[in-house]
């Protein structure tokens, strides 16, 4: 038997009956949709998470207070972590020469207002490295100007900026910010949230004033900015080596980097868009039991048109494989049908959020085909059996089907 | 003469029905020469059907030989047998079993289909085949476009397009007004004068006797044999 006169009879019969076919059909276009939008939104956030995490500044090394790690016992001494300080940044600066540039953060809220007008905001305090570091972008003035540790000067995000002086332009007014007075030297320029901090909600002041804001003396984090990324795991180790010698001897922080935070979210996020492809994979399967139950249904119908083409001479594979082709050529049509739903409600919904990158992984789209054809011939299967089974005796003799 | 064309020796068949055997066929035994035009007669549960069908090789007898051209088929595999019908056997039916969804043209070209034939020879033997039964106009309608003779005569030109040696004709005209039934019969007979041997089930008299050679069963024995040499009055 030709290839062709398989599709053809296949395709034939398969119009004869076009609702059902059409529904079983929709079933697997409805499964492959599914898969293939989860999975674009899956991929999509592991890739809007990348760029968030990129967008942070490259080759960048956060170093946290304390250890993260869980130890096994509780330890008799209990062994407060020493206070990252401002000579901890000198010394790590000057010993660890892949650290290119290097800013100190201190964070904290506090209630700013201008006029009449006031609102909470997230204070940074740091010093003009951070610009670079955190590669911030100025709308208009300037950033903490170079060397300054301490001056009654303050950087806006851009809606702290909006929401305090509208559209006034800011620069040289007064802002007070708790129980401190700070003159506008710039603005930043707008940029949404980025690993939950929203640079457009913070006012940035040089570190003194903030430490002195909060009544503290230690630092929430060190940002270091290395030479490259090849050097991060060396400047790793001095670091820790470095801060280690300096506290006594005692390991008591911790050093993020991006390539270790990355990996952490893209694996999860990896893990998320696998599970989600799962679940839709679930709804493959019910479509496979109707297609398989639509065969049924055909084989039975065309009992005695069995029974004829055997007495013309049609062996048993052949009636295999002609019912087969026809539980596949549905599936198949399903999962091409709904690939290019999947993609375009995609596309439809990239274009309402432009900047969520809805794209299906590659794989996801061989997946999604190869497993539309495997359903047709698994669920196909159990028909075609019974089909190529059947007694031509027993099916011709049936009156009217 | 040749050897016969289909030789049958102590044929039995045996059914169960609920849990008892019933024999259809009682130790047959039948030699058929090439090109006669037979016809096999008796009243329901006589066996004819049964018989048919083993000749036909769509049923294995339960004990006996059959040869057919000389080749022993009750070894033969449920593949080998497939492909016995497809290359010697024609089949015609009481209720013409054509595909309602494909045209006159497709339902005379399915036993090529099957047989993995050229499509430009298949189209070139659908011809001949649907001229030879004078429904050269019909060949793209379907089943249901087409009265009852005119099916028939598709499922006709079905049986012959693979050139069989065999034509096994079960009530042929059993679902037919006279004149088409008519129609149908004298079809089939100029079948058999061109050469191929023609075998006719049937209870209706008028189309039995029509057969050279009238062979009559009863509860599964040949009780009467009957040929006569020169054709119907």
């Amino acid at each position: 038997m030709r290839a062709r006169d398989v599709l053809g009879y296949s395709a034939r019969s398969l119009r004869g009956h076009r609702l059902r076919s059409a529904l079983s059909l929709l079933g697997v276009a409805i499964g492959v949709a599914s898969v293939i939008l989860l999975t674009s939104l899956g991929e999509g956030a592991k890739v809007y998470v990348t760029g968030e995490f990129t967008s942070l500044g490259s080759n960048l090394l956060i170093v946290v207070p304390g250890r993260t790690e869980t130890t096994g016992a509780a330890p008799m001494v209990s062994t407060a972590p020493n206070d990252l300080t401002l000579d901890d940044c000198e010394a790590l600066l000057q010993r660890v020469p892949s650290i290119r540039k290097l800013a100190p953060l201190v964070f904290g809220t506090a209630p700013a207002s201008a006029g009449e007008r006031s609102r909470d905001v997230m204070v940074i305090g740091t010093t003009p490295e951070m610009l670079e570091v955190r590669k911030l972008r100025i709308g208009i003035g300037r950033y903490l100007p170079p060397g300054t540790r301490d001056a009654p000067i303050c950087i806006l995000g851009a809606k702290v900026q909006r929401e305090l002086f509208d559209n006034r332009n800011p620069l040289g007014e007064w802002v007070h910010v708790g129980e401190a007075r700070f003159r506008v030297v710039g603005v930043l320029a707008p940029r949404g949230t980025s690993i939950g901090l929203n640079m457009d909600e913070s006012v940035h002041i040089p570190v003194h004033n903030a430490m002195r804001l909060f009544d503290r003396s230690s630092l929430f984090r060190i940002l270091a900015e290395v030479h490259s990324s090849a050097e991060i795991e060396t400047a790793r180790r001095q670091t820790i080596a470095v801060l280690t010698e300096r506290h006594n001897h005692e390991e008591d922080v911790t050093i993020l980097t991006q390539d270790a935070i990355l990996s952490t979210f893209g694996r999860i996020l990896g893990i998320l868009t696998a599970a989600l492809a799962g679940i839709a994979a679930i709804s493959l399967v019910v479509a496979g039991i109707g297609i398989m139950n639509v065969m049924l249904v055909s084989v039975s119908e065309r009992t005695r048109e069995i029974g004829l083409v055997k007495a013309l001479g049609a062996t048993r594979p052949q009636i295999l494989l002609l019912f087969l082709i026809e539980a596949a050529v549905l599936s198949t049509a399903g999962g091409v049908l709904g690939l290019a739903f999947g993609l375009a409600v995609g596309k439809t919904f990239q274009n309402f959020v432009p900047d969520f990158p809805v794209a299906p992984p590659w794989w996801a789209v061989v997946a999604a085909l190869a497993v539309s054809i495997t359903v047709g011939l698994g669920f196909g299967m159990l028909p075609a059996r019974r089909a190529a089974a059947l007694d031509p005796i027993a099916a011709l003799a049936r009156r009217r089907a | 003469m040749a050897g016969p064309i289909i030789a049958l020796a102590g044929i039995s068949r045996t059914y169960e029905v609920g849990g008892r055997p019933v024999l259809a066929l009682r130790n047959v035994d039948l030699e058929i020469a090439p090109g006669e035009h037979l016809s096999i007669m008796g009243p329901s549960g006589s066996g004819k059907s049964s018989l048919l069908n083993i000749l036909g090789c769509l049923d294995r007898p339960t004990t006996g030989t059959y040869r057919l051209e000389g080749q022993e088929t009750s070894q033969l595999s449920e593949r080998e047998l497939a492909l016995v019908r497809r290359h010697k056997i024609g089949f015609i039916f009481q209720f013409f079993h054509l595909v309602p969804r494909l045209t006159a043209a497709e339902n005379v070209e399915l036993p090529m289909m099957f047989a993995g034939i050229e499509p430009q020879e298949r189209k070139q033997s659908v011809v001949e085949a649907l001229a030879a039964v004078d429904l050269s106009d019909r060949t793209e309608h379907r089943p249901d476009q087409l009265s009852g003779g005119e099916r028939q005569r598709v499922a006709i030109a079905r049986a012959i397009v693979m050139r069989p040696a065999i034509l096994l004709a079960d009530e042929p005209t059993g679902n037919l007004d006279s004149a088409s039934g008519r129609e149908v019969v004298e079809r089939i007979e100029a079948m058999n004068r061109a050469g191929i041997t023609l075998v006719v089930v049937t209870h209706d008299p008028a189309i039995g006797e029509r057969a050279h050679r009238r062979i009559r069963l009863a509860d599964g024995i040949v009780v009467s044999d009957v040929s006569q040499k020169d054709g119907t009055p």
